[in-house]
């Protein structure tokens, strides 16, 4: 049953993927974005981690996606020309793949015997709000503090950029 | 059937990275590259989540938390820049964007 589901969103995750980068119209990109979040976050609670999977859908497919379709919409963008620069990207790609084709041999190296089902560390709260919240709010104080002033800069900077009389 | 290792997922992951950095080579709109950004943070985050119950620690998922937040910052910065470049230039074709080009 669970590997069912596996293979079900993780190939909806993939096919959103392959057209996220395949649709010519930025909007249709956009939407299967949305798909691929979705599929995403049910692979999380797969994994045991409900809170990540409701972060996943609140921020990712309803805030960011939400500021992606406004912007594509705001701009009025025409459909653009799907052109392939035929001879640079098998070289990159190539060079890419090979990289994560030997991090991934000696990702499998190191976890050959190891298999999900690991013992939890706390198995009642694994995942949940009150088990996320206890370890952000015990060990990783500091990063979490450190997070909120991340975002005041970014809210500063596209302000800044924003309000800019272009003249 | 087999059961899910964590393989799967860092299988899935790989080419969802590859993927987005295949969207972020070829694509020409400056929008499309990032979302094709995003597809490759969001790679990241199933690879961290994946070992985050691999080890039955969640300390992946607090990353993940992190992680988010950076992406959501870098998407709010980046489509800042978007809009004020399709202001001033017009188009967000990266052939016609190559001012920094050296």
């Amino acid at each position: 049953m669970e590997s069912i589901a596996f293979y079900v969103f993780a190939a909806l995750t993939v096919a959103g993927a392959l057209l996220v980068v395949s649709c010519k119209n930025p909007v249709s990109s956009a939407l299967a974005l949305v798909l691929t979040f979705f599929s995403t976050a049910v692979l999380f609670i797969l994994l045991l981690a409900q809170f990540i999977a409701v972060i996943q859908v609140l921020v990712y497919a309803g805030a960011i996606m939400v500021l992606f379709l406004f912007t594509v919409m705001f701009l009025n963008l025409r459909e653009e020309a799907l052109r392939f620069d035929a001879r640079n990207i098998p070289i990159k790609m190539g060079i890419l793949i090979l990289i994560l084709i030997v991090s991934g041999y000696f990702a499998k190296v190191g976890f050959k015997k190891a298999f999900i089902g690991a013992p939890l560390s706390h198995p009642e709260i694994f995942g949940t709000v009150q088990g996320v919240g206890e370890v952000l709010f015990r060990d990783y104080l500091l990063p979490f503090e450190l997070t909120s002033i991340l975002i005041v800069v970014a809210i500063l900077g596209v302000v800044a950029i924003a309000k800019r009389r272009l003249d | 059937m087999m059961s899910i290792s964590i393989g799967h997922y860092l299988v899935l992951s790989v080419i969802l990275f590859i993927i987005g950095a295949y969207g972020v080579i070829t694509r020409k709109n400056l929008i499309v590259i990032l979302m094709s950004l995003e597809l490759m943070l969001n790679a990241a985050n199933i690879a961290f989540v994946a070992f985050s119950r691999q080890f039955g620690d969640m300390t992946g998922q607090v990353f993940m938390i992190m992680a988010i937040t950076v992406a959501a910052a870098e998407t709010a910065v980046g489509l800042a820049f978007v809009v004020t470049t399709y202001i001033y230039h017009g188009t967000l074709d990266i052939d016609v964007l190559k001012l920094l080009k050296g």
